[in-house]
């Protein structure tokens, strides 16, 4: 059974699942408990399980990716919540000097189970310091895992996942998503880390999108059928470790590429991407050179007409995706 | 008992003057063997502050947890760990502590509740916090002890850890081995508080300084904040004052201090003082000190025979341990 839910309700109710069924689970972050998180996702869990297991911190998220780190060391389950990405530039060197390497430093004698879930994105007219989308930094730390996920059903299989899995997890939440709503299964289940899934069938066209990125181009897809193009949508999901295949296997059949991300596009994860898809066989299928669509290298900038421009609106995906089609090697 | 050697058994207080002759021994080795060429990279030697090592483990239980630092060869032996499996780890084989691939800054013996020493200064201070919480979380009656040096006083994450174990009252012994210089950095150039101890009052929690060359001083100093910590009392900085006989590391010229003040510093040799105070109580005779130097000597040799009969790791595990 499933029924409608938003994602933030879907995020949510992952979260209430997890600390139901494991006491080791407890959430700790700003504002996360009478607050409900400054996104309204934890709302209502410190009702239901109480100021332990949905601990209040100072503004100290250094210490917050500590608390993750020790306690997953010995024994628990941290879900750990970095209130905007942006501010995980103050949780880096125990997320990245520690929490990633520990494992590997100490002879794979150790585990650091814990998930990060932090929001990012622009469109909020938040501006440059609470807008960023920084997933790149992570995918580039072997350790760590990095999900993204697209839909309300995803982020709630997703998350249980990360739970699950015995590693440490940033997980990345998009602002604007948090009020999408899609069918979301009732109970307990789990989709797979590092399984990428295409989101619409086509075979003029691969657009792999991330996160906010996967709505906006199944949205050009959508409008690009109407003009005779079958766009096929794929969604990594899981950046790190990334599930390539399916994404070659797509590039393959179509013949063209292009990738979409709201990250600045320089050292953005279309690099990555482009990179894995030129290595592969999928290079001797190419018509057309493999084109990307991201985020401009600037600041999140204030004014709303100028946000918008930073980063990849539907209108663009169309406009580049018929381009794309119409080009060839 | 002899009031001046605590609550401390004259067979414990032997084989803690052992541990502490150990670590020497260790270190002097490790020194030695790097410079034949034996033993790459760099290292940390605490050679002079093994009393506040020793002292502040003996403090502990087996099961209790520590976090150590760049510098903590000696706290890892205080814990309980093997020379052999540590001189191993020195030699990257894969009977190593950390099968080869932690070296001298990331030393660790999970079994004992070393979680490890660490190549950031205050690197372990966050993650006590977490350590803290969990023992908290589980109802165990286990404490966290966190090593660091007067440098990490001086990070951002000193204070946030701090002060978050303090409202939570967490099971925590903030220890610092307060050893004069954070590489070049005197602490009286680096904070203008008379004693790092003093910085417990921003939290709210007790702080205390000790004469860290003074086994029984830190011990006791240690004993105390563990029974504060264990029976819900939150936590505690320590501040052992001592100092280190070697330089930084390897690179070190030395510039920044006269061969007079370290001088003055091994005349106050935690070692010699520990081992003259029980020659004076009568519970060691010179004999049994030389048949401590001569096991430890042994102990040594062997650990080292067992590191180079060793096998380096396996190429192709290169990748085991990035992910569970």
């Amino acid at each position: 059974m499933s029924r409608e839910l938003t994602y933030a309700e879907a995020v949510r109710e992952a979260i209430d699942l997890a600390m139901a069924r494991d006491e080791r689970v407890f959430l700790v972050g700003e504002d996360v408990g009478v607050y409900g998180g400054a996104f309204g996702v934890t709302d209502g869990l410190y009702q239901k399980y109480g100021p332990e297991r949905v601990r209040d911190t100072p503004i100290s998220e250094a210490v917050i990716a500590g608390v993750a780190t020790g306690a997953a060391l010995t024994g628990m389950r941290p879900i750990a919540e970095i209130q905007f990405m942006d501010f995980i530039t103050l949780s880096m060197e125990q997320l990245v000097l520690q929490a990633a390497k520990l494992r590997f430093m100490l002879g794979g004698k150790v585990q650091v189970p814990f998930v990060l879930r932090t929001p990012a994105g622009a469109g909020t007219g938040a501006a440059a310091q609470h807008s960023e989308s920084l997933e790149n930094w992570f995918v580039h730390v072997p350790g760590l895992k990095v999900v993204m996920p697209s839909t309300p059903a995803d982020a709630k299989g997703l998350l249980l996942a990360s739970i699950e899995d015995p590693n440490p997890v940033i997980f990345v939440e998009h602002k604007l998503l948090y009020r999408t709503k899609g069918a979301v299964p009732e109970g307990y289940y789990t989709i797979p880390l590092s399984q990428t899934e295409v989101k619409r069938p086509g075979r003029d066209l691969t657009i792999v999108a991330t996160s906010l990125m996967v709505v906006r181009a199944l949205e050009a897809a959508e409008r690009l059928a109407k003009e005779g193009v079958e766009v096929e949508v794929v969604d990594p999901r899981t950046l790190k470790p990334l599930d390539a295949e399916p994404i070659i296997r797509s590039v393959c059949k179509t013949g063209r590429v292009l990738i979409v991300h709201e990250a600045c596009k320089t050292g953005g994860f279309g690099g990555e991407l482009a990179a894995v898809i030129a290595e592969s066989e999928a290079f001797d299928y190419l018509d057309a050179p493999i084109r990307r669509l991201a985020g401009l290298d600037i600041p999140v900038p204030y004014n709303r007409e100028l946000e918008r421009r930073m980063v990849p609106q539907v209108e663009d995906i169309v406009d580049a995706a018929r381009r794309l089609v119409k080009e060839a090697r | 008992m002899n009031q001046s050697f605590a609550d401390l058994s004259p067979e414990r207080l032997r084989a803690l003057l052992h541990q502490m002759m150990l670590i020497r021994a260790f270190e002097e080795a490790a020194e030695q063997l790097y410079l034949q060429g034996l033993i790459h990279g760099t290292m940390h030697l605490s050679v002079g502050q093994e009393a506040s090592a020793v002292g502040a483990c003996a403090a502990l239980r087996p099961d209790d947890y520590i976090l150590s630092t760049h510098r903590g060869h000696g706290h890892c032996i205080a814990k309980g760990a093997r020379v052999d499996l540590m001189m191993a780890e020195f030699f990257g084989k894969e009977t190593g502590y950390c099968r080869g691939r932690g070296g001298s800054m990331h030393m660790a013996d999970v079994e004992t509740g070393n979680l490890g020493a660490n190549g950031i200064v205050a690197g372990g201070v966050p993650m006590a916090a977490g350590v803290g919480l969990s023992i908290q979380m589980q109802r165990q009656d286990r404490v966290v002890l966190v090593f660091f040096g007067d440098g990490a006083t001086n990070e951002g994450a000193f204070h946030e850890s701090l002060n978050l174990a303090a409202i939570w009252n967490l099971p925590v012994i903030y220890f610092c081995e307060n050893n004069q210089y954070a590489m070049s950095m005197a602490i009286t150039r680096a904070s203008k508080v008379e004693k790092l101890s003093d910085r417990a009052c921003a939290y709210g929690i007790p702080g205390v300084t000790v004469d860290g060359n003074d086994l029984l001083a830190v011990y006791c100093a240690t004993k105390e904040a563990v029974e504060r910590a264990r029976s819900g009392g939150g936590p505690t900085l320590i501040e052992a004052q001592t100092y280190r006989w070697k330089g930084h590391s390897k690179s070190d010229k030395q510039r920044y201090r006269t061969k007079e003040e370290v001088k003055a510093w091994q005349e106050r040799d935690p070692i010699a003082r520990l081992a003259q105070k029980m020659l004076e109580a009568s519970l060691l005779t010179e004999n049994d000190l030389q048949q401590l130097q001569a096991d430890v000597d042994a102990e040594i040799a062997a650990a080292i025979e067992f590191a180079k009969a060793s096998p380096e790791p396996d190429p192709a595990t290169i990748f085991e341990g990035v992910y569970a």
